[in-house]
Order: structure tokens, then C-alpha cells, then sequence
């Protein structure tokens, strides 16, 4: 094993990937050849360092130097002056508003206030080299629980650290193990639910590809605490670099041991199967997931029985998200005392958010819970862009509520979120500026429900139905008098109604909009306005008099040829007519057409 | 896997590999490697280096190079910054002295003077 003067981690995440990080880390490669570095300097590919928004990231050890939106082109540069000569690429490096000083990872303002312990890993290990995982004390939890630990005390520790699970509905999972452990059965399982459905969150693709390992060992640690021998790991087949790497990983640990036959010289046995999901938003609900584990159609059943007394046919399991998963090793590495240090009274340790819309800093985000709201998007997200003004963010994707600028210093946790209506999640964060309409907003959510609604049950399957039609009419202008007392009514009836998660959440978006911003519903169905200028049926097009030359620019454009006028006197648009397709007030040179 | 003697092992041999990446307070050798270093024969000086330090399994300490510092009669120059200790700059570098240095000062702390510009002053 040969020591290299400098290491250069180019970001493998999907993110990254997507803007051809592949490419650039063949450059790098050929580059160093051509240079004869080979030998001195080794590229690898790791998982998301978070800050997608920037991407492709390539970070320079020894130094830490921190490059952004590096295109394959870049490459040749980068080894040429860096590497070679030790000058930093400067137009490359990652700078935070106007200081012109590249930072190194460490002091970035994204990542100093992050805590970083399920996103560990993650751009710091090649995720295919086991190697990497067992270097920053990888399988050393599983070495420790199998050798000087009784399952009891596994979930004993599980349960004084407080961990409580990451997929949104926060169970403590020291609770959920012992319910499983306590199951008399000649076979049990354990499941890693990483159906990531809700849209805008890739914390658990993210874990997967960058440390996948850690998924392994935690799903061994469980399988030992409740005496189980085979672990399934449901990933939506659209997640294919995570997939790829958790095969390779799997591999790797049964080569090394890890998995398979008496680990550690310990008697236990286990081992694991990835099973791929079609990527059914309901399939993240655990009776769901599990019923396509065995093959069958992915809809959710009653509970009781709770999967821990019957799951994978029949038998016992556990489940548990990726994000939980990620978690355990540190806590039976470095104990229960340490993990509930961080946190709030009830809710212990970090939680990943996932930052999109309109935020500056687009990308993962782990934070100790009891940060505020606040702190996470402007201290860490850096703001919304172009000056905006902020509005709301919307936690919990489809099944979460939004967020008011008035709530923006709440300590977040599970408790704190339920009670101002929205809720954890799994840890989307969509932040929205003064441009969006909160009644499509809702609408674009209960639209994702509806789609992904399994139809088992009638509330879900024609109350979300209903209640789209209703939030339809109203971004169109139709909307009537009467209409939010029945999306509200409809909206308690479906929470109310429904079997699974899916539907009693599905309500959420639209009750919580109604909850902060009733005022947006009433302007769209009384004045029929849209006050933030979104909703394209609202929207009035005049030319102003003053300010028309007419030119007939706009008349020509006009795919319903309602502008008509003379040339050289102001135009005029027929109201009846028009469309509001917008297509004159792109075309007009002089301003003079307007938008209401 | 059987023991986790056997795990540690691996652990402790991995761990060479992703040492660098921990932006750690170690040692850090710096070959200056801009055109006047290169043309002095600076190159075979950092591969002398990367070879001592791979030999004797030296931990927290990066080889890693920078631009001209100025002094390109010098050239080949390599800078030693030891946590709390002035750097020692070391000139006319050949890879026949860097085992001395390594050994002499990067192991036991006694600079070679002999091959050195002089102390500059103590870094922050």
C-alpha cells in the first residue's frame, strides 16, 4: 500500500455525477499520467460532500482546497498548476459571497455549523473500498457488539442514546428492537427502508452511495440485537450509482467476513439482499415496502399486527431507515451518553435536511436537532437568492406543512414541527420566496399524492382527488365561495379516513397553507388575484398607453390575434380574448405591456 | 473476519492511505515546484521524500509542494513546518540528503543545519 503526497476526492454523488464528475476524474487520471504524477498523487471517487448546489466539487488533500463547478476541461489546469506546481486554480475555488480567499473545507460557513455524523463518511471514503470504511473505524461497532456485547445491551444503548427513527415519524428505535427482540420466532429479518419517495429529500441515496458500509454494519448490529440472520435493503431502482455501490459493498464484506458465516468468530450469522422497489411513493410505508419485499402488489395493512410481531412473511422484523442506520455504529462506538449530548430534551443526536427551492446553498445539511429553521437556511443555506424575500419552507415534503417567516426561530425537532403544523419527515426542506403561490404550492403536493395514492383506501384514493379538483379550480380562477370550508373539511375527513401514512398526511400541505396563508386562498376565489403573480389565469396583460409606440411587435406575436390597433398609435388587448400566455410581454422592447 | 486484532489490522493499514485527508497538525514537507524547482531537479528531491517517508511508515506527515519562493539560485528548496517550531528551509536539496533529513530532523527533531538557509520567521 503505497502513501500518496496529495489526494484528489472528486464527488461520485448523484449531484456531481450528473454534471459529468466521471469525466473529470478521466482527466484528472490521464492528466497525472501525462504528467508522470501517478505515482505521487491519487484521485478517488467519493460520495456527496452536500453542497451540490456547487458541483462538481474536487477537494485537494493535504491542503483541503476546495474547487467548484469544475468541468472536465478544468482538469488539465488543476494538475498542471496545482498539483504539479503547487499554485492553486484560484477561478476555481469555492468562495462565499465577495471574500475573494479560498477557504478550505473546514471553514466554509455551509459546513461549520454542521455536525456531521450520519453524512460522516460521506466525500471523505471511496465508498467501493472497503478498505477506506474499516480505516475510519468501520465494523469496529460490529466487532465490539458481537465480542463484549449481549444483544440486550445493544438495545439498551440504543435506547439511553434516544435515537428515534430518521424516516419522519421519529419511533425510538431502541423501543422498536426490543418489541422485535421480545418475538419468540425460528426466523426474523431486518429491513433497511431506503424507498427515499419524498420529493426534494436524497439524504438516505446520499449515505448510500457515500457510505453504504455503515448501512451494512448497523443492519448486522441489529440483525445480532434481535436475532435475526438476513437483512433485505428495499432501494428504489431508481437510485442506480446507490445501488451499484451497496452491491459492490455487500461483496466486499462477505470477502472480508464481515458478513456471512460466524462473524467475528462469534457464531452470528448474517447477511444481506437488496431488493429493488419500482420507486411507489407507498412503498415507503413499512407494511407496503414489506408486501413487495415478498413480491406482492405495494399497499399497505392494517397494524396491528406491527411488523415487529409479523413483517417479511410472517416473521418478525424490524425496520428501519437509512439514515437511522447510519447513526448506530457511532453510537455503540462512542456510547449512549455521547450521541444524547447533542440535541434537544426529546429528540437526541442530528438529522440530515435536504435544502432546495430557493436557497442559495443547494445541497445536505446535518445539524444538531433543536437548530432553528433559521439558523439552517440562512447561517448554513446561505440565503434566498437574487434578494428575495422569504416566505415559507415546506418540512416533510408531500406529507409535511409549510413554514412561516413567523416560525423561523423555532428549535426544530419531531414535537416542535408537529406542533405548528407541519412535520419532520424524512427531512426535505423547500424553501419558497414572495414568487410562489402557496395555493399551487399545495396544489403541486396533493397533484404528487393523488399520483402516488394506492387506491387500496376511499378517503386517499377519491378524497386527495377531490380536493386537487377544488385546488385545480382555484389557481384557474374558478374557484367558488365555500370551497376552503370543504378542502378543509374534506382535508380533516381524509386524515381522519385513511389506512396508511400516505393518506393521513396527504392533507398536510393544504390544511397548513390554509393554517398561514388563508389570505392567498381568498384573493385567488374572491378578487381572483394571485398576490404573488404565479398563477398564469390570473394574470391581466395591458399595454400601457403611454409607453407604445405601436410597433405591432406584440399583435404579430399574439397566437389569438386579440392585440389590435394602428401602426404607430397604442395598441390594445382584448381581454375576453387573451390567453395570458405572456407571449406580447416577452416580444415588447419598450415596457409598455404590464402584468397583474 | 475473526478477531478484531484482525479488523485493527487492516484499520491500521488503511489508515496510512486516508491520513491525508484529515487536515491534520502534523509535519508538512514542501517542495518548491514551479518552473525553477523543476529545471533544479526537484522532482527526484519529492520522490526521495514520498520514497523515505513511505519507508519508514511515518505518520501525520504530508509531502506536498508550492510555487517559487524566490530564491531560484537556491532551487532545489524544500521548507520542514513542524507544529510549534520555526520552518526550517533546507537549499540545493539532492535526494542523497533527504534521509539524513528525514531521519535527523523530521524523526528527531535536530534540523541539519548545515543545509539550511536559516531560520525565517516563526509562522502563526
Amino acid at each position: 500500500m503505497d502513501i500518496y503526497r496529495a489526494h484528489v476526492l472528486v464527488c461520485g454523488g448523484t449531484g456531481c455525477h450528473s454534471g459529468c464528475s466521471a469525466n473529470i476524474q478521466e482527466q484528472l487520471e490521464s492528466e497525472l499520467n501525462a504528467n508522470k504524477l501517478e505515482k505521487e498523487i491519487k484521485v478517488v471517487k467519493t460520495g456527496c460532500f452536500g453542497l451540490c448546489e456547487v458541483g462538481p466539487i474536487v477537494i485537494v488533500y493535504p491542503e483541503g482546497t476546495f474547487y467548484s463547478r469544475v468541468k472536465a476541461e478544468d482538469a488539465k489546469e488543476i494538475v498542471e498548476e496545482h498539483l504539479l506546481k503547487g499554485r492553486k486554480v484560484e477561478r476555481l475555488i469555492y468562495k462565499e459571497d465577495d471574500e475573494k480567499i479560498g477557504k478550505s473545507l473546514e471553514n466554509i460557513g455551509f459546513y461549520k455549523m454542521q455536525k456531521r455524523i450520519a453524512l460522516r463518511n460521506c466525500g471523505v471514503i471511496n465508498p467501493e473500498v472497503i478498505d477506506e470504511y474499516i480505516a475510519m473505524d468501520g465494523y469496529k461497532a460490529l466487532g465490539k457488539v458481537l465480542t463484549e456485547m449481549k444483544p440486550q445491551d445493544v438495545i439498551d444503548t440504543l435506547k439511553e442514546s434516544g435515537l428515534r427513527g430518521r424516516g419522519g415519524a421519529g419511533f425510538p428505535t431502541g423501543m422498536k428492537l426490543q418489541f422485535c427482540a421480545d418475538v419468540e420466532s425460528d426466523e426474523k429479518y431486518v429491513v433497511c427502508n431506503a424507498d427515499e419517495g419524498d420529493p426534494g429529500a436524497f439524504m438516505d441515496r446520499s449515505v448510500l452511495e457515500g457510505d453504504p458500509h455503515a448501512v451494512l454494519e448497523a443492519m448486522a448490529i441489529e440483525g445480532y440485537a434481535v436475532g435475526a440472520n438476513t437483512g433485505y435493503i428495499y432501494c428504489r431502482a431508481e437510485y442506480p450509482i446507490a445501488v451499484e455501490r451497496l452491491g459492490i459493498a455487500i461483496e466486499q464484506a462477505r470477502e472480508y467476513g464481515l458478513l456471512g458465516k460466524n462473524i467475528f468468530d462469534s457464531g452470528f450469522d448474517f447477511d444481506i439482499e437488496i431488493r429493488l422497489g419500482a420507486g411507489a411513493f407507498v412503498c415507503g410505508e413499512e407494511t407496503a415496502l414489506i408486501a413487495s419485499i415478498e413480491g406482492e402488489r405495494g399497499q399497505p395493512r392494517p397494524r396491528p399486527p406491527f411488523p415487529a410481531k409479523a413483517g417479511v412473511f410472517g416473521k418478525p422484523t424490524n425496520v428501519n431507515n437509512v439514515e437511522t442506520f447510519a447513526n448506530i455504529p457511532q453510537i455503540i462506538l462512542n456510547g449512549s451518553d455521547w450521541f444524547a449530548s447533542m440535541g434537544t430534551e426529546k429528540c437526541k443526536g442530528t438529522k440530515v435536511f435536504a435544502l432546495g427551492g430557493k436557497i442559495n446553498n443547494t445541497g445536505l445539511v446535518e445539524i444538531p436537532m433543536g437548530t432553528t429553521l433559521r439558523e439552517i437556511l440562512f447561517d448554513i443555506g446561505g440565503g434566498i437568492p437574487n434578494g428575495k424575500k422569504f416566505k415559507a419552507a415546506q418540512t416533510g415534503g408531500p406529507s409535511g406543512g409549510c413554514i412561516p417567516e413567523m416560525h423561523l426561530d423555532t428549535p426544530i425537532d419531531y414535537e416542535s414541527l408537529t406542533a405548528i403544523g407541519s412535520m419532520m419527515g424524512s427531512g426535505g426542506l423547500i424553501v419558497m420566496d414572495e414568487d410562489n403561490c402557496m395555493v399551487d404550492v399545495a396544489r403541486f403536493f396533493l397533484d404528487f399524492t393523488v399520483d402516488e395514492s394506492c387506491g387500496k383506501c376511499p378517503p386517499c384514493r377519491i378524497g386527495t382527488k377531490r380536493m386537487l379538483e377544488i385546488l385545480e379550480r382555484i389557481v384557474e380562477g374558478k374557484g367558488k365561495t365555500g370551497d376552503i370550508e370543504k378542502l378543509e373539511e374534506l382535508g380533516e375527513m381524509i386524515k381522519e379516513g385513511s389506512l396508511c401514512g400516505l393518506g393521513k398526511t396527504a392533507p398536510n400541505p393544504v390544511l397548513s397553507t390554509l393554517k398561514y396563508f388563508r389570505d392567498e386562498y381568498e384573493a385567488h376565489i374572491n378578487d381572483k388575484v394571485c398576490p404573488a403573480g404565479h398563477c398564469q389565469a390570473m394574470k391581466v396583460y395591458t399595454i400601457i398607453e403611454d409607453k407604445c409606440i405601436g410597433c405591432s411587435a406584440c399583435a404579430k406575436v399574439c397566437p389569438t390575434e386579440c392585440i389590435s390597433g394602428k401602426i404607430k398609435s397604442p395598441y390594445v388587448i382584448d381581454q375576453e380574448e387573451c390567453i395570458k400566455c405572456g407571449a406580447c410581454f416577452e416580444k415588447c422592447k419598450f415596457e409598455a405591456i404590464e402584468v397583474k | 473476519m475473526k478477531s478484531l486484532a484482525e479488523l485493527e489490522a487492516i484499520r491500521e493499514k488503511a489508515l496510512k492511505q486516508v491520513n491525508i485527508r484529515k487536515q491534520g497538525d502534523g509535519t508538512r514537507i514542501v517542495v518548491g515546484m514551479a518552473t525553477c524547482g523543476i529545471a533544479a531537479g526537484a522532482r527526484p528531491v519529492l520522490s526521495a521524500f514520498l520514497e523515505e517517508v513511505n519507508k519508514r511508515e511515518l505518520k501525520d506527515i504530508s509531502v506536498t509542494q508550492t510555487g517559487c519562493i524566490g530564491v531560484c539560485r537556491l532551487e532545489p528548496i524544500v521548507e520542514v513546518y513542524k507544529e510549534g517550531e520555526e520552518r526550517v528551509t533546507y537549499v540545493n536539496v539532492k535526494p542523497s540528503m533527504v534521509p539524513k533529513i528525514v531521519s535527523q530532523h523530521i524523526v528527531n527533531g535536530t534540523p541539519v543545519v548545515e543545509n539550511t538557509i536559516g531560520y525565517v520567521e516563526s509562522r502563526d
